[in-house]
């Protein structure tokens, strides 16, 4: 770790001493270091994914054989509210911010993001905004006068959530730590923005900046422009709800078709928030393990903007079925489909890359496979979707459900493990056990395409989401089962690659600073990354630093 | 169609090209140390897979926009029924407007013969909150929204039992708002409404329990949700109950209308489907007994 400056040395002197572990918590609590933020970030994120995959499984009991008494309706509807609820607010975003927190400022050669200080802000607000949200729980039924959970969906749709069909406390938890978590995730949002555009180091030309960080950019433009509407349909929700306003209460002429257009204007981009950092996984490890430069960089940077504008023009495809008329349902066709170009583009680029290169099957890259093969189904089932003719019989039925979890599930999270393995390394030190990534891998991919390519079939015959129990006879008995089982699978999966975190961080072999033999910058500065991330601020002249220095000969500034 | 064989085509292109790479271009033990070529991009082949989806989004798009127009803008034949759906949690209120008929949860309509089609044009909303009428095999589905009147219609041509259900989240028994759609032939059909034109009978002299059934009934809050046509029972809440006795299920679906089923969901709604909205009116063992006599009535 000798960074050949004695100041600095002598500031990891003293920052590796034992401290009390007081001293420690309140480290955490109040630091402003991007890199500590975004570890926070991550581990609060695991703990509401294994939280809200728990839901996930009881659902999965209960619907396994039809007419299932497993769980009372009421819980059923609030299961199915908190996992949605939980696994897009305060699972999805929180992880891929923290993702981004991390290593944003390294990849761009950056000591902190622009303002630390905002960034602490918003990750404490959006991590009470998901402790709000399970009091509701805790609250239990008229206890403290805190109601039950939520049971209204995870979009909530009006009138439903009006005081009438709601009484009670636990959709006001439901509009509030929505509220705060969007305030949070904005700020962050604002944040990338500007670190991207004010902080990159000597030479980090828009132009070559890792295609991470252009779509970390893309999504927190995203985030800037799309929650705001979700945030402002919270507050007119609760101003229809305590103050009397009528904005969503049909009975007094409101529009419920209005809450629609304000939730889903916010959550068709989120879709795009959600999946576009996963793009910027793909494409920082594919190359790697390809061991080629990333195909048509140009074109990558260009697709993604694309989507990020499209995004915003596809949010009534969801509305399909809510009688838009001939006009707007074809435009939402038109933009819908058309957003398949740039995808498209994307997919092809990533493919070429892996062309005529030496594919390196580490875990990391076993994952961006599946990712690829998992997201063009997704894609594919999504263009079926976006014919409006098609959605009217299957919107709002299993074969969307299906359609949905194979892009959170298939594209981001498979696409999130295989970050995981890539990156832990820089974190600890320590690489990840190969055998039991492995394990995790199969395990976890079987139980997937158990689960959700079943899950396709009972839509296509006919059953809705958001049922808790089903009649026999209707064909969809055995296929719940093996949705089920597939389940089972997935937990155990996720089982191995807990092991494995806590195992690796005590017995994982040393890492160094650049195990993969990478190329940007985040590998050129010790594992774990000191405080001041880089002991001397670095130049860089193309692309791939780091390929440069290990390629003096042939260095990629001449093709750029 | 078109759109299945399109993806389908996409599918095994670019998954067997994925399969390609990845089995010839994976590291091999004898591969020299060196790095492959790198390779930055190529502006022919880039092109191409931009022009190449811009042409299938444009030929999909197209078509999909026809079979929008031929739906959505059909016009409406003369000879087409009109029928008036209301979605309430957790059933559905069915009114032929024309015809004076008021039912609920099983929907009758005449089957269709192409050479002289007889469509069902439904007018769609809502009494409480947003509702999906969802019928697979007839038709794609249509938000029952309140406030707000969708249209949409159904040609069956096979007389039979289609089964669907409220397809849009909308309370605790939204699992349990089913539908059921009768396509009868118009002869049938005829004679369906012919019976449901007629009121009530009032003449239960022959029936003690169920007379006495007919007075608790008419004293208690039943008739502030409950229409029995010819009776003072007029309330609109809950479904028309004038010929209960045609439907073949109650609770709108999930059970068999028997006596004893019918019984118990007097007893206490909420142990049949719990979250429905009928409260138990706390009735004795007698008057249960009198109104499902009473009820068993009602053709």
């Amino acid at each position: 770790m000798a960074s050949g400056n004695p100041v600095l040395e002598a500031v990891d002197q003293t920052l590796k001493q034992r401290r009390p572990p007081l001293d420690v918590v309140y480290e955490w609590v109040s630091t402003p270091d991007h890199k500590k933020i975004g570890l926070m970030y991550i581990g609060y994120a695991l703990v509401f994914l294994v939280i809200a995959g728990l839901q996930a499984v009881v659902m999965r009991i209960q619907l396994a054989v039809p007419n299932n008494h497993f769980v009372s309706p009421q819980v059923f509807n609030r299961l199915f509210t908190m996992h949605g609820t939980t696994m897009v607010f305060f699972m999805g975003m929180p992880i891929l911010f923290g993702f981004a927190n991390y290593l944003v400022p390294l990849m761009i050669g950056a000591r902190d993001m622009a303002f630390p200080r905002l960034n602490a802000f918003s990750f404490w607000i959006s991590a009470f905004g998901g402790l709000l949200l399970y009091f509701s729980y805790l609250g239990g039924d008229g206890l403290y006068g805190a109601g039950s959970a939520p049971d209204v969906g995870w979009f909530a749709y009006a009138p439903l959530t009006a005081k009438v069909f709601s009484p009670g406390h636990s959709t006001d938890y439901w509009t509030l730590s929505i509220l705060l978590s969007g305030i949070g995730t904005t700020g962050t949002a604002l944040n990338i923005m500007t670190t991207t555009i004010c902080m990159r180091c000597k030479g980090m030309k828009l132009s070559r900046m890792p295609l991470f960080v252009w779509l970390m950019a893309v999504t927190s433009f995203l985030v800037f422009v799309a929650v705001s509407p979700l945030t402002a349909a919270q507050i007119m929700l609760t101003i229809d709800r305590y103050l009397g306003g009528h904005f969503f209460d049909t009975q007094a002429g409101g529009s419920a078709i209005l809450w629609m257009h304000f939730f889903w204007i916010f959550g068709h981009p989120e879709v795009y928030i959600l999946v576009l950092p996963a793009f910027g996984f793909i494409s920082e490890m594919i190359p790697v393990f390809s061991r080629k430069a990333i195909f048509g960089y140009p074109a990558m940077v260009a697709a993604s903007v694309a989507i990020g504008f499209i995004s915003l023009s596809v949010w009534a495809h969801h509305m399909f079925t809510v009688g838009l008329g001939p006009a707007g349902n074809t435009f939402f066709v038109f933009a819908t489909m058309v957003i398949s170009v740039p995808t498209g583009i994307k997919i092809f680029n990533w493919l070429a890359t892996l062309w005529g290169g030496k594919i390196q099957f580490k875990v990391p890259m076993i994952f961006s496979i599946a990712f690829l093969f998992q997201f063009l189904v997704a894609g594919l089932t999504g263009i079926m979707l976006s014919a409006a003719p098609f959605n009217w019989q299957l919107s709002n039925s299993y074969f969307v459900v299906a359609h949905f979890h194979y892009v959170l599930v298939g594209a981001i999270v498979t696409a999130l493990f295989g970050a995981f393995y890539y990156w832990y390394p820089k974190v600890t030190n320590r690489m990840m056990n190969e055998t039991l990534g492995k394990w995790h891998f199969w395990l976890f991919i079987i139980g997937f395409h158990l689960t959700f390519d079943f899950m396709h079939v009972p839509g296509l015959l006919g059953m809705p989401r958001r049922i808790y129990t089903y009649e026999a006879g209707r064909g969809w008995d055995t296929l719940n089962l093996i949705v089920g089982i597939g389940a089972i699978f997935q937990v155990a999966g996720i089982l191995c690659f807990v092991w494995n975190m806590l195992r690796s961080y005590y017995y994982g072999e040393i890492a160094g600073h650049d195990p993969w033999d990478a190329w940007t910058l985040e590998w050129a500065t010790p594992s774990p990354p000191p405080s001041y991330n880089f002991a001397v601020e670095p130049v860089v002249s193309s692309r791939r630093p780091l390929w440069d220095l290990k390629h003096p000969e042939d260095p990629d500034e001449n093709y750029e | 169609m078109l759109v299945l064989g399109v993806t389908a085509v996409i599918f095994l292109v670019v998954g067997g090209l994925l399969l390609y790479a990845v089995i010839r271009f994976r590291h091999r033990e004898s591969d020299s140390k060196r790095e492959p070529p790198q390779i930055y991009g190529s502006n022919q082949i880039e092109l191409s897979w931009t022009v190449i989806p811009i042409l299938i989004v444009v030929m999909l798009f197209l078509s999909t926009t026809r079979v929008i127009l031929e739906t959505e803008a059909a016009p409406k034949p003369a000879s087409a029924l009109d029928v008036t759906v209301i979605g309430h949690q957790f059933w559905w209120e069915f009114r032929y407007p024309k015809l004076g008929v008021v039912t609920a949860n099983e929907l009758h309509v005449p089957v269709s013969d192409p050479a002289k089609p007889t469509p069902t044009y439904l007018e769609m909303t809502s009494a409480d909150v947003t509702h999906s009428f969802w019928v697979p095999r007839l038709a794609g589905k249509m938000d029952t929204v309140p406030n707000r009147v969708n249209t949409m219609w159904i040609d069956p041509q096979q007389p039979g039992l289609y089964l669907g259900q409220c397809a849009q989240y909308c309370g605790t028994q939204h699992a349990k708002m089913l539908l059921r759609v009768v396509a009868q032939t118009p002869e049938d059909f005829a004679r369906w409404i012919d019976q449901q034109k007629k009121p009530a009978g009032t003449d239960l002299s022959g029936n003690a329990a169920a007379a006495e059934g007919q007075t608790v009934f008419m004293h208690s809050a039943c008739i502030n949700c409950h229409t029995i046509a010819g009776t003072v029972a007029t309330g609109r809440f809950g479904p028309d109950l004038t010929h209960l006795e045609s439907r073949e299920t109650i609770a709108s679906g999930p059970i068999e209308n028997t006596p004893e089923n019918l019984r118990k969901w007097v007893a206490d709604p909420n142990v049949m489907k719990p979250g429905a909205l009928m409260p138990s009116m706390h009735l004795s063992d007698h008057d249960l007994d009198v109104i499902t006599a009473y009820m068993t009535t009602l053709h």
